[in-house]
């Protein structure tokens, strides 16, 4: 099962559920941390490091020997990121999408493709489980690319993968949760964790995988997001009070199972939840 | 000269959650005459505390997206072999193919090569943004289609127009509640702008969030300032902060406290400083900190 | 020779626009003829990304030598310098103070870009 962890809002508990729920799943679960701009799953889950690679997008690179200055990568790029002006074509790096156009529409063939660093995948293996996390390199605008590169080392064996999105709705959270099996949307019970959870609720309507919700700090606010989830027949997989001390193992970067025994019990039954739905034929809606 | 520069502070976090939005809500009410620009387009929350009142909306399109159009497509899977961004879906036996328009990145490769010419390009709508009143002065703000691409052009857009509404009617101040992380969006907030302040929290999470989005303020050279919220959720995790972020060349602009009344004020509608609220003597520190012009306090 | 004066308006009266890539338009001056052409930028102020691009063959279908604006990002200065333009920068509140001071040869021109790329 592709399991992802999302919500509209910042600082809902994406990774707290991630990464309880990976240590819960234990030894063999998959965990790929698809925030690329802002990764904190490896703040949790610290092991040895197996795996760290160079990710690169290819964007256009020019013969100038076979170049004949007559325009059409110019005319043909959709984002202007590669121009001529009867010279050789200039290239814009960050503006490319890396579709290959130009190199296809090149009349001489002059075009060929090099890679340009956008960031790092690296691989960590932590108590069985396998941590995957990218990194983008400061500067670099688009998330998108490294993040397929991080669900690209996700291992088809028949264990679960987790994906810690990015929070939003946009187009790294699209990236990251395209393919999965199953969303989980963390929110709050506050005007702000109601708004925003609509938005990722219209999204993932939107890329039709069923989904569910879990809300996190109960009592800080009030029922309106109950009252939403009822409405619109979204299950409730999974609530967590406002314990402070949730919060201060979280501001020390430790895993809540860990610190907070008690709590195992909550992410046990959050799986058990996520697995009844999805053999119950999708209730989530 | 038209398109001079008007003061402007761009609000961000690296990492989400850390009160960026509540505090964009009470400096909007600190400031003696601001204009509001929410950039967090993709989950915008600013108008749930000011409540705006719309005036004008506008349509926003951006880039293209590819259209097959099943009666003429030949099934021959060029499309298929040509995109890079799996955006397009085969179809069954000898049905057409169609594009799938969440991960068309509108790149037009598709559109060229398709023997039948069987594929449309027509511009995508993307959104829409708002220029609203509210009643700490005008603001404008946006909403990004689902899985639109937020190229940073609508966050740009929402800028821009603040920064004209600002130049045409005599405000001395921008303030943007800007968007997580370190991408495009946060990119096109803060290029070319006056002042940031990152919003924090005393966690590991928020220590090594705000080391990249420090790196990129510095990338943009713009003066930035750190304000660590909810402190007192952790003491030596905020002076690990702190220090992190005097080495990195910010400023600090002060500590808002853990408040349990932020959430209150959240759900009565007001901005902090509208309350009673504990914190919002913090908050008025931090603002009076930041040494804006169009500062009410001041005066 | 051409020149490219960037604003928001129509004759020498209008003001300068000090961007470049997402000005609202240009006046091409042609020193010869001593006359205007005004040339609309809309394509390029809605265009997603790459503005100066777009902007810079703007002004190179109409002919233009120089450019004079406000300021320059990086992306804009590569295809200006691509394209063999001159560019100079000014203060001056309308066109016509531009074409003054370029005339007087009092502007200076730049070699690098002078402002950061943006989105805007």
């Amino acid at each position: 099962m592709i399991l992802a962890v999302a919500s509209g809002k910042g600082g809902t508990g994406k990774t707290t559920v991630s990464v309880n729920l990976a240590r819960t799943i234990g030894s063999g679960v998959q965990l790929l941390d698809c925030d690329v701009e802002e990764p904190n799953a490896h703040l949790f889950l610290r092991g040895r490091q197996t795996g760290n690679e160079v990710v690169s997008i290819p964007i256009p690179e020019v013969d100038e020997s076979l170049c004949d200055a007559c325009g059409e990568c110019g005319r043909f790029c959709r984002y202007h990121a590669i121009v001529s002006f009867g010279s050789s074509p200039l290239v814009f790096p960050e503006l490319c999408h890396g579709c290959g156009g130009c190199a296809l529409v090149c009349p001489r063939g002059a075009i060929r493709e090099a890679g340009r660093r956008v960031g790092v995948v690296e691989t960590q293996e932590v108590d069985g489980i396998t941590l995957v996390l990218g990194r983008l390199d400061i500067g670099v605008a688009m998330a998108p690319p490294l993040i397929r590169a991080v669900k690209s080392r996700m291992k088809n064996n028949g264990t679960t993968v987790i994906l810690d999105a990015p929070p939003g709705t946009s187009c790294p959270v699209i990236a990251t949760l395209r393919g999965s099996d199953f969303v989980l949307l963390v929110t709050e019970p506050t005007p702000f964790g109601l708004h925003d959870l609509q938005l990722a609720v219209d999204m993932v309507r939107e890329l039709t995988i069923p989904f569910g919700v879990v809300v996190n700090r109960m009592g800080i606010g009030d029922d309106r997001v109950h009252r939403f989830c009822r409405e619109q027949g979204i299950p409730i997989l999974l609530e967590l009070p406002d314990d402070r001390r949730i919060a201060e193992a979280y501001s020390r970067g430790e895993l809540v199972v860990d610190a907070l025994p008690e709590y195992h019990s909550h992410f046990a039954t959050l799986l058990w939840n996520i697995k009844e739905i999805r053999n119950g034929g999708g209730r989530a809606s | 000269m038209t398109g001079a520069k008007v003061e402007e502070l761009v609000i961000i976090s690296g990492k989400g959650g850390t009160g960026k939005t509540s505090l964009t809500a009470s400096f909007a009410v600190l400031a003696e005459f601001p204009v509001l620009a929410d950039c967090d387009v993709d989950a915008a929350d600013l108008h749930l505390i000011l409540a705006p009142t719309v005036r004008e909306r506008h349509e926003f399109r951006s880039g293209n997206e590819a259209v097959i159009r099943s009666a003429d497509c030949l099934g021959c899977g060029k499309c298929f072999e040509l995109c890079r961004f799996g955006a397009v879906v085969p179809g069954g036996e000898g049905e057409a193919y169609a594009i799938d328009p969440v991960a068309c990145e509108g790149c037009g490769v598709c559109v060229r090569f398709c023997p039948a010419a069987a594929i449309d390009f027509p511009e995508a709508l993307c959104g829409e943004w708002l220029v609203s009143e509210t009643r700490c002065g005008p603001m404008v703000h946006a909403r990004l289609g689902v899985a639109a691409e937020n190229s940073g052009k609508l966050v740009s857009t929402v800028r821009s127009e603040a920064r004209r509404l600002a130049n045409e009617h005599g405000h001395g101040l921008v303030i943007v509640d800007g968007p997580p992380g370190i991408g495009c969006p946060v990119i096109a907030s803060l290029t070319g702008t006056s002042q940031a302040l990152v919003v924090t929290e005393p966690t590991v999470s928020g220590e090594h969030d705000l080391e990249r989005v420090l790196k990129l303020a510095r990338h943009f050279g713009i003066p930035t300032s750190v304000c660590v919220n909810k402190w007192d959720l952790n003491p030596s995790m905020t002076e690990r902060i702190e220090a992190l972020a005097l080495r990195a060349g910010a400023r600090i602009a002060g500590r808002i406290r853990y408040d349990n009344a932020v959430t209150a004020a959240q759900m009565l509608g007001k901005a902090v400083v509208e309350t009673e609220a504990p914190s919002a003597g913090d908050i008025r520190r931090v603002w009076e900190a930041l040494g804006l012009q169009g500062n009410k306090e001041k005066s | 020779m051409k020149v490219a004066f960037t604003t928001s308006g129509q004759n020498l009266e209008a003001p300068m626009d000090a961007r470049f890539g997402r000005a609202a338009g240009f006046l091409i001056y042609d020193t010869d003829s001593d006359t205007f052409e005004p040339v609309d930028n809309r394509q390029s102020v809605n265009t997603a990304q790459g503005a100066g691009i777009q902007a810079t063959e703007a002004i190179v279908r109409h002919g233009a030598n120089c450019l004079v604006t406000g300021h320059c990002g990086p992306n804009a200065f590569r295809a200006l310098s691509a394209a063999g333009i001159r560019i100079y920068t000014t203060q001056a509140e309308t066109v016509a103070e531009a074409l003054e001071a370029f005339r007087a040869g009092a502007l200076a021109s730049i070699k690098s870009a002078d402002v950061e790329g943006h989105w805007s």
